[in-house]
């Protein structure tokens, strides 16, 4: 069972939650899938124990054997290729840019004249650690790079199938968030009740839809704001699994690096009923097909 | 020679736009024949590599020089591999830059 938690709208909870629920399930393994900023660490803890480079395939060209032909660049999708013909004025030339390259290899296998091999870049680290029967596992992005999909698809290569995983995944409606939930069986989206939180809720709700993964909400910091999100969910017969309060001893706690549910105890009982429904979803889902 | 000027507009009146990348036209003035070819830029958007793109229809063209506001480092590099002189910094009409610039 894969869980992922996502929001739409950043800073609203999504961490908090994650770390809360995986703290109130057993069998569980937490991966950080926010490897702009991961901080699930600071509140599980763990131990890491194994840290391994991430690399992208990235296009390196042989000038002997290019005819300046152009199919690798009419192949890339993101315009990662610059192709000069010859002219009065130069030998032509083929440019790489390797900060917008995704590594998809396709310019290395259609060019005619393979004169492209694709040689590594490092974009990142991915370590790998646990405390007490958690397994935990992030990513990291290395400073100044722009694109993350790449670095969490390969952090979502250490998903255990036998675990049930908890994916905390970037804030946002983009590429890293779509690349963090796919695949997975449930996705909670944690919204506040504000016009932004609701404005984002609403995107986010739209790329599942399409993903067609089944989600419910959990409103945090329920007490606050107006009532618009409620009234959305209820129209749109969405499942608000949990409301989490606006309480100072939660801030207080999560500026300590502590989660909700280790200061406020009763509080895993809830996340225990959380998954439970989620169970059922999923179950009842599975059925359909 | 052919001198390119990013245009806000697709007339010699309209105003040089201060973008390379993504400037809403090119163009192209032919200072021998005195002729102007305006060119809606394609690369407006490009999810990334709009200067590349742009710098490789500024070179397809046959220009020499590029009168801008400003350049970013993809499509710099790129225009330098093409021979391109760059000018940045351009303001005014498409006409008195190229007035200003043969």
């Amino acid at each position: 069972m894969i869980v992922s938690v996502a929001s739409g709208k950043g800073g609203t909870g999504k961490t908090t939650i994650a770390s809360s629920l995986a703290l109130s399930l057993k069998n569980v393994q937490f991966i950080d899938c926010d490897v702009e900023e991961p901080n699930a660490q600071i509140f599980l803890k763990p131990d890491i124990k194994e840290k391994t480079k991430a690399f992208i395939s990235v296009p390196r060209v042989d000038n002997t054997k290019c005819t300046l032909c152009g199919k690798c660049k009419e192949v890339c999708e993101y315009n990662a290729i610059a192709v000069l013909p010859k002219s009065q004025r130069g030998d032509g030339k083929v440019l790489i840019f390797q900060e917008l390259c995704h590594g998809c290899g396709a310019c290395a296998m259609l060019c005619p004249e393979q004169a492209i091999t694709e040689v590594d870049r490092e974009i990142g680290e991915i370590e790998a650690g646990s405390k007490d029967s958690l397994d935990f596992v992030h990513g990291r992005l290395n400073i100044g790079e722009a694109m993350s999909p790449p670095l969490i698809r390969q952090v979502k290569k250490h998903i255990n199938p036998s675990k049930t995983v908890i994916i905390d995944a970037p804030p946002g409606t983009s590429c890293p968030v779509i690349t963090a939930v796919k695949g997975s069986d449930y996705c909670i989206l944690v919204t506040e009740p504000t016009p932004f939180g609701l404005n984002d809720l609403v995107l986010a709700v739209g790329g599942l839809r399409k993903l067609a993964i089944p989600f419910g909400v959990i409103i945090n910091r329920s007490d606050l704001g107006n009532d618009k999100t409620e009234k959305y969910c209820a129209s749109e017969k969405i499942n608000v699994l949990m409301r989490v309060p606006f309480k100072k001893e939660i801030a207080l706690a999560y500026s300590k690096g502590v989660p909700m549910a280790e200061i406020m105890p009763e509080l895993k009982e809830e996340f225990k009923k959380v998954f439970k429904i989620i169970c059922g979803t999923v179950d009842g889902e599975n059925h359909k097909q | 020679m052919i001198i390119c000027v990013t245009s806000q507009g697709n007339s010699v009146e309209s105003r040089v736009d201060p973008r390379f990348g993504r400037c809403a036209y090119f163009i192209f003035a032919d200072t021998s024949t005195g002729k102007f070819e305006a060119i809606k830029n394609p690369n407006i958007e490009a999810t990334g590599g709009a200067g590349p793109q742009s710098a490789q229809l500024v070179a397809s063209k046959g220009a020499k020089k590029i009168l801008t506001g400003n350049v970013g480092p993809n499509a710099m590099s790129t225009l330098a591999a093409a021979g391109i002189e760059v000018v940045t910094n351009v303001w005014g009409s498409v006409k008195e830059a190229v007035d200003n610039n043969k």
